[in-house]
């Protein structure tokens, strides 16, 4: 280290004249012994002591105190002189500096390493029942291409679920149907066994056109087995406006089925309801083995699975809703939400949609 | 119905080559439903055998097994080692010298099922004495066939031992089972499927021959048998009886057996040889759908007459019940006074024919549907006659029929008819519709011409008639005899697609304009869920049912109006005939059935309906016709009627609500996660809510939320609940629980959410600790300090309670946060503490509050 040096008063200007802490020399020595340092500073505390020394004390720190003595013709090259050796050394400083704190950073990124497949889940997530996301997939559907949702209630009156839908007390469709009566029986209350009164209370409550989609719950007096449950899930389509054709009905039916089950051709057959005429039954491609296999465990070997009734809304019904049968038509089509979840998803046992057990709607997270 | 295929062939012409399948789908292309493919996939011998010996052994599980000898002729063991067929057999329900079915090695059984000789029981089994289900021919396999019961002992008279017992019994050929839709009851014949089958193929000229035209049918006499038909009480205005044939044949021979072929073909369609009296009677049913009755004519008196029961009146029927009858009850009587037979549906036992019977009235009558839907339903008795007549028989063929039985009853069993033939006949015909034959193109989308319309109509046994005059669209039809369910224009429209074609009807998607998306309330109801189940809640959809005693053990005081709910007339069990008033009810079942199965921490919510009847309330709805719409009184009646269903949503949680693991320890759940569960679903739907301490059931009193709006609406409860109630219900401790009215929540939320302006200014933070009573709430003192803390507060909250000796008894200490931000600048030191300090001499006027 070089000590204080006095500035020599009698030698104004050149550079030559210059005292010897400010030489270029003097300046390279120290820088060199600057980098020497810092290149020494095996961690970040070493290169700040290096730092002290070299840049904030040291040699060019001291060659820089004497610019000031210096006669005001000398100092503008000194100061260069100084100033160059001083952004050489901090440079240096700087590029070890980034060095140890690239080198430091690395390290401790290597030290906080975790195990990441450890189990996490303080707070799992729930999931939604499969049938009530396949009633709203179902719903979206139809929503997206402009019909709407109508409701009603569970408990219903007889008149909705059945006179008004063409089931005339002796109907023998009444007999197909197990109905539960609501105490005491000939009070006219029933728990609804289909979602069609949501087409009565529409047609009495809306001005055609209506296109509506209905949802919902729906009972029959059946012993809950691996095929059958009391409590089940039905969605229904209504459509009445002017025009409306058994041509329209497919068209709704073959897009549901595109959306629900992929690409799949469809077929129709004459079939029977008391609340349309003509009726139809529609049965849709397998989905899985598009009749290739004869051992096809979704479609048992034919081909073709079977969706649903529907048909033109009986004039007798838009009658008794007060629609005039003469200027508008109007067709349905209803469909079983667990027969849905049945065909996409493998559910092959009822029990499992109503049990309520944990594991078998955690299988679907929000999604189906 | 059960349709063998070589009877369908002498009906009708069947496509050239066309096997069970090929004639399935032109009868489903008609509009049919084919229920299943029978028989004629049975291959290889399958012969009758005579049982020989048998050694019965008792095996280890228990189980008798018969190792057997049978006589099989000559086939099998016979011609290779000169032996009988040595076969073990698991069933027990036969003797030695029994004829049986035996199917032998190389056989192939339904279901592609190949016999060989193999083990079993430790000896070799070479082959197999068949029961039912294994030959495709029923359910049953309580037993193997013994042929003397399956056939009847006049069948396997003329039996031998290595008789080929595929055409015995009908296996050889295919049969069709079809379902038939209620609209369809001629198609509970022959003579139906076939015109049918005919319709399916074009309905070509010839191709088709009805059974229901007999040319050897005499015309109706007065010499016949007295009948009268009397309805003092027709249902709807329709008698009961309206057509009466009766003939009479004598002198049959009561041992005369029924011909194989007409045995065979009563098998191949489901029914069961009798006698051949009552076999006659099933086969003419069965061939043109027309229900006889065979009376004994020697226990009729000398009239017959058709009549409405009196009441307290009683009849035996033929399956041996005694039966009390009801006015509206259709009776074929002795002479006005014995009940014979419950018209259409099933004869008594004092007339029915016998083993001894010789002479035999046969009845071919036409009986109101009505009359018959409700004396089956009434009765719970379900026969072949009641299924034909309530769906509707053809009224014009009784005569035919009953002709085609006298024939049969000649022929088979020696019998001479009488010359006397009883036709009482009070039919009407049935009137013209005037179709638009461009109805059916326009319901139906495709353009069919006028005269495709009036062929296919023509086809079908319609009368067309084409006035030629305006409107000139309009043709006059008269439905054939058969057809009573073609009425109105649709009725001829569907005639006319389903023959053409359903597969011509194009497919249009439909172009609504102007849908409006979801409604509030469904968007309500996915934000709830999907809400709670980000909170780690599962959905579950329990049934609505409840047992009578729920109000008792969720705890409900007596008052309690959830109490008041809707009973079921005929529930599925007497321990549910109650539908819930709360979704809790039941949430609490699918709750209990996870922790059975070893779940241990367990959060479920529901979402759904419960159905809250006014106490007293008489739910009566009315049933107005349906000839128009009814009127808006009796709309709101029917309205009023149906009891308030509102929609609730609950979530129960058990267990830990924070998990354990390498972590750490879990957090038990307790009530604070139902109220936040309760937070969860107002937030979502930005309501503001409410809480205060509730005591409702089945909530552990002290740990109960009120949750109200601001207008103190109740939106519900949440807590823990009552340890009584998770006792009665083996729920685990501490088990808790909130219940909301998600139409509450509904209608808080309709309207948008207006934004209230924020402020960007720096927060200022003071904290404040106060002690007071133990009794006050802290929802109360956090509302008095954020009142008192002045307009610029922004948020307080409680971040602290201590309880100790520095406190005193029967005191807390609780420590607040309250955070300042004024719209528009910093807030000064002295301005927050001046805020504070109104806050807290708010507390002390209002609680006795002192700051610590």
């Amino acid at each position: 280290m070089s000590g204080p040096t006095t500035p020599d008063a009698a030698t104004p200007g050149q550079g030559a004249d210059l005292p010897a802490a400010l030489s270029e020399e003097a300046l390279a020595a120290a820088l060199e012994q600057a980098q020497v340092a810092f290149a020494a500073a095996a961690d970040l505390e070493a290169l700040k002591a290096a730092r002290l020394a070299h840049v904030d004390k040291g040699a060019i720190a001291g060659a820089r105190r004497e610019i000031g003595a210096l006669p005001p013709a000398a100092k503008a090259e000194a100061g260069k002189r100084v100033g160059a050796a001083l952004d050489a050394v901090r440079a240096a400083y700087t590029a070890r500096e980034e060095a140890l704190q690239a080198a430091r950073d690395e390290r401790i990124l290597v030290q906080e390493r975790v195990d990441v497949t450890m189990p996490t889940g303080r707070r799992p997530l729930g999931s939604r029942h499969p049938i009530e996301l396949t009633q709203e997939r179902l719903v979206d559907i139809f929503v997206g291409m402009g019909w709407e949702v109508a409701e009603g209630p569970e408990v219903e009156s007889e008149w909705m679920n059945f006179d008004a839908l063409n089931l005339g007390k002796d109907h023998p469709a009444r007999q197909m149907q197990d109905t539960f009566f609501v105490d005491p029986p000939d009070g006219g209350l029933v728990l609804r066994t289909q979602t069609s009164p949501i087409q009565i209370r529409t047609m009495l409550t809306r001005e055609p056109p209506i296109y509506v989609v209905a949802p919902g719950k729906v009972f029959r007096t059946d012993d809950l087995d691996a095929t059958h449950t009391p409590v089940f899930h039905q969605i229904e389509l209504l459509a009445v406006d002017k025009g409306l054709t058994m041509g329209h009905l497919r068209g709704a039916i073959d897009h549901f089925v595109r959306a629900m089950f992929g690409d799949v051709k469809t077929r129709v057959r004459a079939s029977y309801f008391p609340f349309t005429e003509p009726s139809m039954e529609t049965d849709f491609q397998c989905f899985v083995c598009r009749g290739a296999d004869d051992s096809c465990r979704l479609c048992g070997g034919s081909g073709w699975i079977e969706l649903g009734g529907s048909g033109m809304v009986n004039r007798k019904v838009l009658t008794a809703c007060g629609i005039d049968p003469d200027v508008y038509t109007g067709f349905a089509f209803g469909f079983g939400i667990e027969r849905a979840l049945q065909l996409r998803n493998g559910v092959s046992d009822m029990r499992d949609m109503v049990e309520g057990d944990v594991r078998f709607s955690g299988q679907f997270g929000m999604a189906v | 119905m059960r349709v063998p295929l070589s009877w369908l062939g002498e009906l009708v012409d069947l496509a050239p080559g066309a096997r069970g399948a090929e004639v399935a789908a032109s009868l489903v292309s008609v509009g049919l439903e084919e229920e299943a493919l029978h028989g004629g996939d049975i291959t290889g011998p399958l012969v009758v055998g005579r049982v020989l010996t048998f050694e019965e052994q008792i095996q280890k599980n228990g189980k008798p097994i018969r190792f057997c000898t049978v006589d099989v002729g000559h086939h099998g063991q016979r011609v290779t080692d000169g032996i009988p067929q040595e076969i073990v057999c698991g069933a027990t329900n036969f003797e030695v010298g029994d004829l049986v079915v035996v199917v032998l090695p190389g056989a192939v059984l339904p279901g592609g099922f190949a016999i060989s000789a193999r083990k079993t029981y430790g000896r070799v089994s070479n082959g197999m004495i068949c029961a039912e289900d294994e030959l495709g021919l029923g359910e049953d396999h309580t037993g193997i066939i013994v042929l003397r019961d399956y056939l009847g002992e006049a069948a396997v008279a003329g039996v031998a031992p290595g008789d080929d017992a595929l055409a015995l019994l009908g296996l050889g050929e295919q049969v069709l089972e079809l379902n038939i839709t209620p609209d369809r009851g001629y198609c509970f014949s022959m003579r139906g499927i076939a015109r049918e089958y005919w319709h399916s193929q074009g309905s070509p000229a010839g191709a088709f021959r009805d059974p229901g035209v007999v040319p050897s049918n005499p015309p109706a006499n007065l010499d016949g048998y007295a009948v009268h038909l009397t309805d003092a009480t027709p249902i709807d205005g329709s008698p009961g009886c309206d057509r009466y044939v009766a003939r009479i044949v004598r002198g049959i021979d009561p041992s005369a057996p029924s011909p194989g072929w007409m045995r065979s073909r009563l098998t191949q369609a489901g029914m069961r040889p009798i006698s051949l009296a009552v076999d006659v009677t099933n086969y003419v049913m069965l061939l043109v759908g027309q229900p006889l009755h065979a009376f004994d004519l020697d226990t009729l008196s000398g009239s017959i007459k058709v009549r409405r029961a009196r009441a307290g009146e009683r009849l035996t029927t033929l399956d041996g019940v005694d039966r009390e009858l009801s006015p509206e009850d259709l009776l074929i009587t002795d002479g006005g006074q014995i009940p014979l037979a419950l018209a259409g549906v099933m004869g008594g036992a004092t007339s029915e024919v016998t083993e001894s019977t010789t002479n035999v009235l046969v009845e071919a009558a036409h009986f109101d549907p009505v009359t018959i839907a409700r004396t089956s339903r009434r009765h719970r008795l379900v026969s072949e006659a009641s299924k034909r007549f309530e769906r509707g028989v053809d009224p014009r063929v009784a005569d035919d029929a009953a002709q085609l039985a006298v024939d049969l009853l000649v022929e088979f069993g020696g019998g001479t008819v009488d010359p006397g033939v009883t036709d009482v006949d009070t039919t009407s015909s049935r009137t013209a519709y005037p179709l638009d034959v461009t109805l059916p193109g326009r319901l139906v989308g495709v353009d069919y011409s006028r005269d495709k319309v009036v062929q296919i109509l023509t086809d079908l046994g319609c009368t067309v008639e084409d006035p030629g005059v305006a409107p000139l669209e309009v043709v006059f039809v008269t439905p054939p005899s058969w057809r009573p369910d073609l009425v109105d224009g649709p009725d001829y429209a569907e005639e006319v697609a389903r023959v053409d074609g359903y597969d011509r009807i194009p497919s249009i998607l439909p172009t609504p304009t102007d849908g409006r998306g979801l409604t509030h309330a469904q968007l309500v109801r996915r934000i709830v869920a999907n809400a709670l189940v980000g909170r780690g809640y599962t959905e579950v959809l329990s049934y609505p049912f409840v047992s009578a005693d729920f109000g008792d053990i969720l705890g409900m005081t007596a008052d309690d109006p959830r109490r008041s709910a809707v009973r079921l007339a005929n529930p599925l069990s007497d321990q549910a005939p109650l539908m819930r008033t709360s979704v809790l009810d039941t949430l609490l079942d699918s709750l209990r059935r996870n922790i059975s199965r070893g779940q241990r921490d367990v959060a479920l919510f529901e979402l759904g309906m419960v159905t809250r009847p006014l106490p007293g309330a008489s739910h009566t709805a009315p049933v107005p016709g349906v000839d128009r719409r009814p009127d808006d009184a009796t709309i709101a009646s029917i309205d009023a009627a149906v009891p308030s269903q509102p929609r609730h949503a609950a979530v129960v949680l058990t267990g830990d609500a924070d998990r354990a693991g390498w972590w750490g320890a879990g957090r038990a759940a307790d009530w604070t996660d139902a109220l936040d569960a309760v937070r969860t679903v107002a937030g979502a739907l930005a309501v503001p809510v409410a809480v205060s301490a509730g005591d409702a059931a089945p909530w552990h009193p002290g740990r109960c939320a009120a949750i109200t709006l601001a207008d103190g609406t109740l939106v519900g409860y949440a807590g823990e609940l009552h340890p009584k109630v998770l006792d009665r219900l083996g729920l685990p401790a501490r088990t808790c629980a909130a219940e909301l009215d998600i139409d509450v929540l509904t209608t808080a939320s309709a309207e948008p959410t207006r934004l209230k302006g924020f402020s960007t200014q720096p927060v200022a933070l003071t904290d404040v600790a106060l002690t007071l009573a133990e009794d006050v709430a802290a929802g109360d003192l956090q509302s008095v300090l954020r009142e008192a803390a002045g307009e610029f507060v922004e948020w307080v909250t409680l971040f602290d309670v201590y309880r100790g000796e520095q406190v005193g008894a029967d005191k807390k200490s609780m420590a607040f946060r309250l955070a300042f931000r004024a719209p528009d600048r910093t807030l000064t030191t002295d301005e927050v503490s001046g805020f504070r300090d109104a806050a807290v001499a708010a507390a002390a006027a209002r609680f006795g509050a002192v700051q610590r």
